[in-house]
């Protein structure tokens, strides 16, 4: 079984306390992290200013060099892993997939994404900091465009409670270094490789180790990072996050409510979108915020649900080594049974009717139970639901490949939608099109037939890090 | 004999002859119409069976069946007091008063006893005879304030003291105000700071564990003067155990207790590399035993090793109390030569009660 330490400012430690995480499909031992205490994690974040003063020793230009070489390493090489002779990608791949049932090719494409934001470092930042010259961290003062600017850290470390359902969140805070943010870390309970190997391959080009805490921990434990760290983020559902929606200090990713809306001038074109959409909801097995969970559209629902079934109908479960798996498995069968319950309790009409008809319209197409065995595991089959926009069931988001398909008159659009993380807007009218610029209910809009899950490296995704991290003063000098 | 050795086979049946005989004298004394108190001897007027001559042994007392926690929760205490003490000076101490009515036991000596008793488990060494002490934790209803204080001056110190009220930080961690139970943990270390640089006569201390953790954030223990930690009140992980001794003692001696209003204080067993900081208890006996049941069948006690609910028997002359379930759970621990009777590992809230538990920082 391997064995994963805490890092203590980069010192492994080996806890007294272990969690044991099975493999999903034999259910034998795979993983024992050690645990952190409480206290030893507030006595460790006693530190945090020291672990900063490193990061601001090093300039700017040779952390982003170092993200370079660290996502070369990620991508590559044999890195540490506790007691083991290290890890190799394919162990790595190998390794997510046991704990959370990911296909390794969902794995691959996800590694290739936390490539992707190290290699693309400056591009990313230059999106999140609108083209500022990262240099003006290493003095806190400059000039760009003729003006004088400063700013300042809002931390002197940034605590992260991270996710189990996909490695790819992880692009989110790894470029936290290249901004001289020392990280600490609390993994996912299911989840603990990804920030471990991206420390490590921060750690093989170069930077610090010291600059580096990862706690695998209780809730408790999560707490007290969010609570002893300058800043935070935290991942998880809307009831794990909610104390902390109203702490400036820590920006909340719960569920995405991700959607895709084709606007009346483009409802006839509809069967042009069906990839699009598909790619929307199935692609990295539906486990992303950024997976759209709902199709709204003006005319042709029935139609488009029926189509989308028919088409997500061909995403059946395949091994976890088959190139073309896109479905995860659930790492515990109960958690996939407990969904499908939900979605069928939802399914039933309401007492008086009151909030309007739903229809699981994938039913008819697969012929089966939702919830399927099948190489060694225990999947949720995509699930396409037509249903009016009050439903329960047209504004959720599941660990699977689930979306509802509501039809609404054109003028309740975007308002309708709720908050939304992502929304695809299908439409040229520029006055459609306007609603959705000025409404504060969507946080990343594509125009066009863009999958939701499709990312603009120069976009901030989900909040700004860099405005997470960092405040500008106003400055003068006597001239 | 190191602690950790097994106790012979005659250490064991004398530790038992000697519960036994225990338990015939206690039965003699609380069920006797002249020394009893009211609640047993009403109990034993309607049982249709006289424990005074039916009861033997200590396994015997498991024809009264189960303690009712529900017993101990309002009413007159007086109802507890037993006719032999008429006349005495008599103390209630309260437990489990988060919500609701608390459970009350009456005391007259029983809390001097104990901590007389338990004193003689500390190292002089590190708890030096005649050295002060600072007791930062509950006092209030509870037995702590007044059993510290005795502890104290027992060993020939002063106490000092400063207050916690773990009802207020239960309310505060329920209502998920975490910032004011930061705040509040402050203003508690705030006192003990003051009060260990006011007086350098101060050398034991005793705290709970995450008020030792937020005092040692604030000061080094071996700079304040402290050589002697005795720590107790909530739950203790091994990980804490290591933690305590590795990283917040500095070279001072770690004494983790399991105590409560209930039982009364457990001995701890010195640390063994064999233990892997695990944390091992054994009951005052006679006093008070300690079993580990089976969490579906109480009157089913685990073998070695196993986890199981803990089940408590208080035996004092104050205080009766058979087959009592906690709400606690740990493994069942062999008897060691120190401790010739079955001991606990580990103890932690009972894990199906876990969403119910909020644990303070008390």
């Amino acid at each position: 079984m391997i064995e994963l330490p805490i890092l203590r400012w980069g010192r492994p430690y080996q806890s007294v306390d272990r969690v044991v995480v099975p493999h999903f499909r034999t259910r034998e031992p795979f993983v024992a992290m050690s645990l952190a205490n409480v206290g030893l994690i507030r006595r460790d974040l006693l530190r945090q200013g020291e672990q900063r003063a490193r990061l601001e020793a090093i300039p700017v230009a040779d952390l982003v060099a170092a993200a370079h070489r660290a996502a070369e390493s990620f991508l590559h090489d044999t890195l540490p892993l506790g007691e083991s002779s290290g890890q190799t990608p394919q162990d790595y791949v190998e390794q997510v997939s046991a704990t959370t049932g990911m296909p390794w090719a969902s794995v691959r494409r996800n590694m290739a994404k936390v490539h992707g934001v190290l290699s693309r470092v400056e591009e990313v930042l230059a999106g999140l900091t609108r083209g500022l010259d990262l240099s003006l961290l290493d003095s806190g003062v400059g000039v760009t465009g003729g003006h004088m600017l400063s700013f300042f850290a809002r931390a002197d470390a940034l605590g992260v409670v991270l996710p189990s359902n996909s490695p790819g969140v992880h692009s989110l805070w790894a470029p936290a270094t290249v901004l001289k943010m020392p990280l600490v870390l609390k993994p996912g309970s299911a989840e603990p490789w990804t920030p471990f190997r991206i420390i490590q391959a921060y750690v093989k080009a170069g930077v610090p180790a010291e600059v580096f805490g990862y706690y695998p921990a209780d809730h408790a434990g999560g707490n007290e990072i969010l609570r002893s760290c300058g800043r935070g983020m935290v991942f998880g559902d809307v009831a794990s996050t909610k104390r902390w929606k109203a702490d400036p200090r820590v920006e909340v990713h719960g569920p995405g409510y991700s959607k895709i809306v084709i606007g009346p001038d483009a409802a006839d074109d509809w069967e042009r979108h069906i990839e699009m959409m598909a790619e929307s909801i199935a692609n990295n097995g539906g486990r992303s915020c950024v997976n759209a969970s709902g199709v709204w559209v003006t005319k042709h629902a029935d139609r488009i649900a029926e189509a989308l079934a028919a088409r997500l109908a061909r995403v059946t479960p395949r091994a976890a080594d088959d190139p073309e798996a896109v479905l995860a498995p659930f790492a515990d069968p109960a958690t996939a049974h407990r969904i499908s319950a939900t979605i069928d309790q939802d399914l039933e009409p309401a007492e008086g009717g009151g909030l309007g008809a739903a229809r699981d319209v994938s039913a008819a197409v697969r012929g089966g139970e939702r919830v399927a065995s099948a190489h060694g595991g225990t999947y949720l089959l995509p699930t396409v639901v037509r249903c009016d926009a009050d439903h329960p069931l047209a504004n959720r988001e599941f660990l699977f490949p689930y979306a509802s398909v509501v039809e609404v008159p054109a003028d309740r659009l975007p308002d309708c939608l709720g908050p939304s993380l992502v929304v695809t807007c299908v439409s040229e009218d520029p006055r459609f099109r306007a609603r959705f610029v000025a409404s504060p209910l969507v946080d990343r809009l594509n125009f066009g037939a863009i999958a939701t899950t499709q990312i603009g490296w120069d976009q901030p995704h989900e909040g700004n890090l860099f405005e997470h991290l960092y405040a500008r003063r106003a400055i003068q000098r006597h001239a | 004999m190191p602690a950790a050795a097994a106790p012979a086979a005659s250490e064991l049946s004398r530790a038992r002859q000697a519960l036994d005989q225990w338990v015939r004298e206690l039965m003699q004394w609380h069920f006797n119409p002249e020394t009893g108190c009211p609640f047993w001897l009403d109990w034993a007027a309607r049982a249709g069976w006289d424990p005074r001559r039916d009861v033997q042994a200590y396994d015997d007392l498991d024809r009264f069946g189960a303690f009712q926690d529900e017993w101990l929760r309002g009413g007159d205490a007086r109802r507890w007091v037993p006719k032999g003490y008429a006349g005495r000076p008599v103390y209630v101490f309260e437990t489990g008063g988060s919500t609701g009515v608390p459970k009350s036991r009456i005391n007259i000596d029983d809390f001097r006893i104990d901590y007389s008793t338990f004193s003689d488990t500390l190292p002089d060494a590190h708890f030096p005879k005649g050295a002060d002490w600072l007791e930062i934790g509950p006092s209030g209803p509870r037995r702590l304030r007044l059993a510290i204080e005795h502890l104290a001056q027992h060993r020939g110190g002063i106490c000092y003291m400063v207050d916690l009220d773990p009802r207020w930080v239960i309310k505060l961690i329920k209502m998920g105000d975490l910032e004011m139970v930061e705040l509040y943990k402050r203003h508690v270390i705030d006192q003990a700071l003051t009060l260990l640089k006011a007086h350098d006569t101060i050398k034991c201390l005793f705290t709970t564990p995450k008020l030792l953790e937020a005092l040692c954030e604030r000061i080094s223990l071996k700079k304040a003067g402290i050589t002697g930690v005795f720590c107790g009140g909530t739950e203790m992980t091994p990980q804490f155990h290591r933690f305590a001794v590795e990283e917040l003692m500095e070279g001072a001696y770690f004494a983790p207790t399991y105590g409560n209003t209930l039982m009364g204080l457990a001995g701890h067993k010195p640390p063994e590399t064999e233990d892997d900081w695990a944390i091992i208890y054994y009951p005052p006996a006679p006093r008070a035993m300690i079993e580990v049941v089976d969490p579906d069948d109480h009157t089913r006690i685990v073998e070695y090793g196993a986890t199981g609910r803990v089940r408590l028997t208080t035996l004092t002359k104050e205080f009766f109390m058979p087959r009592f379930l906690e709400r606690d759970e740990c493994e069942r621990e062999r008897p060691c030569a120190k401790y010739p009777w079955d001991g606990v590992r580990n103890v932690r809230p009972f894990s199906r009660f876990q969403k119910a538990v909020v644990e303070g920082v008390y």
